[in-house]
């Protein structure tokens, strides 16, 4: 049962299983062969660079990247070293390893009980006394003192499984040895080295009913099943309206919507620095911050890429401070920023502090919206009348027919003319293309990365724009 | 062979819907004709080390090179990445800081994990002022915070919790403006639409499922339910038309809007573990995606192939964010560092 619990909470355990079970096909698995250690001979070990080839080949991967997933192979426990046991690492060379046995896999046997660590470390004890090595004897030390009740069954049950062992053949007994020790390495990480089964803070699903364990040693946060755990009628409602709202909703051709990535990816790809780079040269590749004080949020001259993708979308249009400026200007000229500056104090309602709700639309309706007002917009007059309902009842969401009215206008209408008009034309041709930036003859002459101002420092005002509510003072 | 009228109709239904499934191709087989991306070299430009013990979240600031930080011993902790400087740094009154984000204006940051709240602490350099000092508790949960975001303004947070709901609160007075309910356990990620109009978010929980929010009525406008487990990290398309995630059954998918399905799945043999968070780059041709097996993962969003694999880490990748210019991305890991990478 701890089993079905571990493998729900971690999926990537199963996959790893079965990752090992086909290392050990015997057609398709990785060469197997007998090792001599000391005086023993073990079977069906593997070596490290044949594991790291076999995951070359099955998974068409880099050898770094088969290395890195066979070390957590063995950090995991599935694999473990025959020589070294304390070391759970994967050596790329004739190092020998062994398949853990499915006994002792996490998904099997976890959590671990503090009585079966007493076992184990009595075992040990017992066996050979000071083979206890730090962090063990702390830990055997709490044990006892935490069940000193339960101490005569440690102490008999740890006596039977030594009696029992010794009548195993000697391979037998060092592998088991080894099994053994490789799942408390696992389970019981010495200090310093971080448990691989640490998951966080733990969460519910879906599929609990079942009461939530603890991990030793992880920080739980468990309410009580909360009423969503339980699949009841109220759960199915939900389902079923949210099956019918789907069934309902206006849906757009897949290949419609496929090809749009297509061209959307294309036509930012030399916007993307990650793809292609920019000028004069990316800071962080180049300690040098030119590229951001040529795209500072307000200069006098935009670079070429950034007017550019003003002509995108009027969303980038009006995100960019510098472009949202000069469209007002164009606006003003066909004397119709009333619309704008009605936009702007709509996203300031809708973003703004709750308290300033009221004041807020009284203000909006007093500049643009009243009769007579001295910045009147011109909305169709359903939505008039509709929004002067609402005003009755003033919240932060009042405007929003007429804001996407009037956003919409702009976006049809004023937005393409922008785009025709001399104002930008100019724009594009003024705007400057970096040069690249000349790479430096004698790197180590590198100058350090220069400090900027932070925000927190500026006055509040030139942070600007609604988009940056300060709302209040 | 002669058909009755119903038998003939119920043949036509048949053929259209076979035909249909046929032709519901995913985005990889449309983009069949892109030329593949070449080889991509992305290193390590910067490190962060100062945290104590495991890094959980991180966000940017709208200046691109200051970021917020959070782990799992109670700090917070504000950069300037560019200089590696630690600017601000403040502990919390409990541990598992699971969720941070930088205010639009630079000015505060928002934070909070086991303790079921999140807080907003406005940044002050101020020698005098203690910072906690004038910390303001803005969200209460029934569980964990797990992820917080500021809206388009430092006056309003939108919070995903343990207790299967999100959340809207005005900064100002802590005031529960909207609370959104529908996830079946833990709501785990969120992430704000880039929309020109509307007001939707995304979540992803425990329940597997990702779901579109309306935040003015508070109803799920959209859900998508075709991951195996976890959804970790949920992040929008830069057009704002799709959504990817990051699952912990080692698969990112990602969820297009208007067709209102899955179009794409992100996902290789030898990637195992779960992925903790996921972005894309500004054109939105590649995701960034970082697993719990410390690696960092490049697909090619379009084909669908990984297009690079990122090693740095020693510990699982926790949070994985692009800058605003979209000039590096950043990752935080349970090895204590962050690392920004271009």
């Amino acid at each position: 049962m701890a089993g079905v619990r571990a493998g729900a909470q971690m999926p990537h355990l199963s996959k790893m299983e079965r990752v090992v079970v086909s290392m050990q096909d015997p057609d398709q698995g990785v060469k197997m062969r007998s090792q001599r250690l000391l005086i023993t001979v073990i079977p069906h070990m593997v070596a490290g660079s044949d594991l790291v080839e076999w995951l070359i080949q099955k998974y068409c991967i880099s050898e770094e990247e088969a290395l890195h997933l066979g070390t957590l192979l063995v950090q995991h426990g599935y694999l473990y070293p025959l020589r070294d046991p304390r070391c759970l690492v994967l050596r790329p060379d004739d190092t020998p390893y062994r398949f853990q046995t499915p006994y002792f896999w996490t998904s099997t046997l976890w959590p671990a009980t503090e009585l079966d660590y007493a076992i184990y470390l009595a075992k040990k004890n017992i066996r050979k006394q000071g083979a206890l090595v730090g962090h063990e004897k702390e830990h055997y030390g709490q044990l006892h003192r935490k069940i000193n009740h339960a101490w005569d069954l440690v102490v008999t049950q740890a006596r039977e499984q030594l009696r029992a062992a010794k009548q195993r053949r000697k391979g037998d007994r060092l592998v088991m040895a080894c099994q053994e020790q490789t799942y408390w390495l696992v389970n019981r990480p010495p200090p310093g080295v971080p448990s691989v089964l640490e998951q966080g803070p733990e969460r519910s699903s879906c599929t609990a009913g079942q009461a939530q364990m603890s991990p030793q040693g992880l920080p739980s946060n468990c309410s009580p099943p909360g009423p969503f755990q339980t699949k009841n009628i109220d759960f199915y409602k939900r389902e079923m309206e949210l099956c019918r709202k789907a069934l309902g909703r206006a849906r757009v051709k897949s290949s419609v919507c496929l090809e749009a990535y297509l061209k959307f990816s294309s036509q930012r790809e030399l916007h993307d620095p990650i793809m292609s780079g920019c000028l004069p040269g990316n800071p962080w590749v180049t300690d040098d911050d030119t590229y951001w004080t040529m795209n500072a949020p307000s200069v006098a001259v935009p670079t070429k890429l950034r007017v550019e993708r003003w002509g995108f979308s009027f969303q980038e249009l009006l995100e960019d401070p510098v472009g949202r400026a000069h469209f007002m200007a164009f606006l003003g000229t066909e004397f119709s920023a009333e619309n704008l500056s009605f936009w702007e104090a709509c996203e300031e309602l809708r973003h703004g502090g709750q308290a300033q709700v009221r004041a807020m639309v009284d203000a909006v309706y007093q500049q643009f919206l009243a009769p007579g007002a001295a910045r009147w917009v011109n909305i169709d007059s359903r939505t008039m009348e509709r929004t002067l309902e609402g005003l009755h009842q003033p919240h932060r969401y009042v405007l929003d027919d007429a804001q996407l009215h009037i956003y919409m206008l702009m976006k049809k209408d004023s937005y393409p003319r922008f785009l025709k008009s001399a104002a930008y034309k100019d724009l594009l041709a003024e705007a400057v293309i970096p040069p690249e930036a000349k790479k430096r003859v004698f790197p180590f002459m590198r100058k350090l990365p220069h400090s900027s101002p932070s925000p927190a420092l500026l006055p509040a005002a030139t942070a600007g724009g609604p988009e940056c509510g300060e709302g209040g003072a | 062979m002669f058909q009755t009228t119903s038998s003939e109709t119920s043949f036509q239904e048949i053929s259209t819907a076979q035909l249909l499934f046929n032709v519901c191709r995913n985005l990889h087989q449309v983009a069949e004709r892109v030329e593949a991306l070449g080889q991509f070299v992305m290193k390590t430009r910067r490190t962060l080390k100062g945290h104590g013990n495991k890094v959980l979240c991180m966000d940017w600031c709208k200046d691109k090179r200051r970021i917020v930080s959070s782990s799992q011993d109670g700090k917070v902790i504000v950069w300037d990445s560019f200089t590696t400087n630690k600017e601000h740094a403040v502990t919390m009154p409990c541990t598992w800081v699971m969720a941070c984000a930088y205010a639009p204006s630079g000015c505060a940051i928002a934070c909070g994990g086991l303790d079921n709240k999140c807080s907003v602490y406005p940044l002050t350099f101020d020698k005098n002022e203690n910072m906690a000092a004038k910390k303001k508790s803005v969200a209460m949960h029934t569980n964990y915070l797990s992820a917080c975001s500021f809206t388009n303004s430092d006056m309003q947070i939108l919070t995903a919790s343990g207790d299967g709901t999100c959340a809207l609160w005005d900064v100002e007075s802590g005031q529960l403006l909207q609370s959104f309910h529908g996830h079946g356990a833990d709501v785990l990620c969120l992430d704000l639409a880039p929309s020109e109009t509307g007001n939707t978010f995304v979540s992803g929980g425990c329940d597997k499922k990702a779901m579109v929010w309306d935040m003015r009525s508070g109803q799920c406008v959209q859900a998508f339910e075709t991951h195996e487990s976890d959804i970790n990290s949920v992040r929008y398309y830069p057009s704002g038309d799709a959504f990817a995630s990051g699952s912990d059954d080692a698969t990112c998918r990602l969820y297009d809007l208007r067709a209102d399905r899955e179009v794409a799945i992100y996902s290789k043999e030898s990637i195992i573990f779960g992925a903790s968070s996921v972005d894309f780059s500004l054109s939105g041709r590649l995701l960034f995606a970082g697993y719990n097996d410390y690696t960092i993962n490049v697909w090619d969003v379009l084909k669908g192939s990984r297009v690079s694999i990122l090693f740095g880490h020693e510990n699982r990748v926790s949070t994985l964010r692009v800058s605003p210019d979209g000039t590096a991305f950043c990752s935080g890991s349970w090895d204590h560092t962050l690392r920004v990478w271009a």
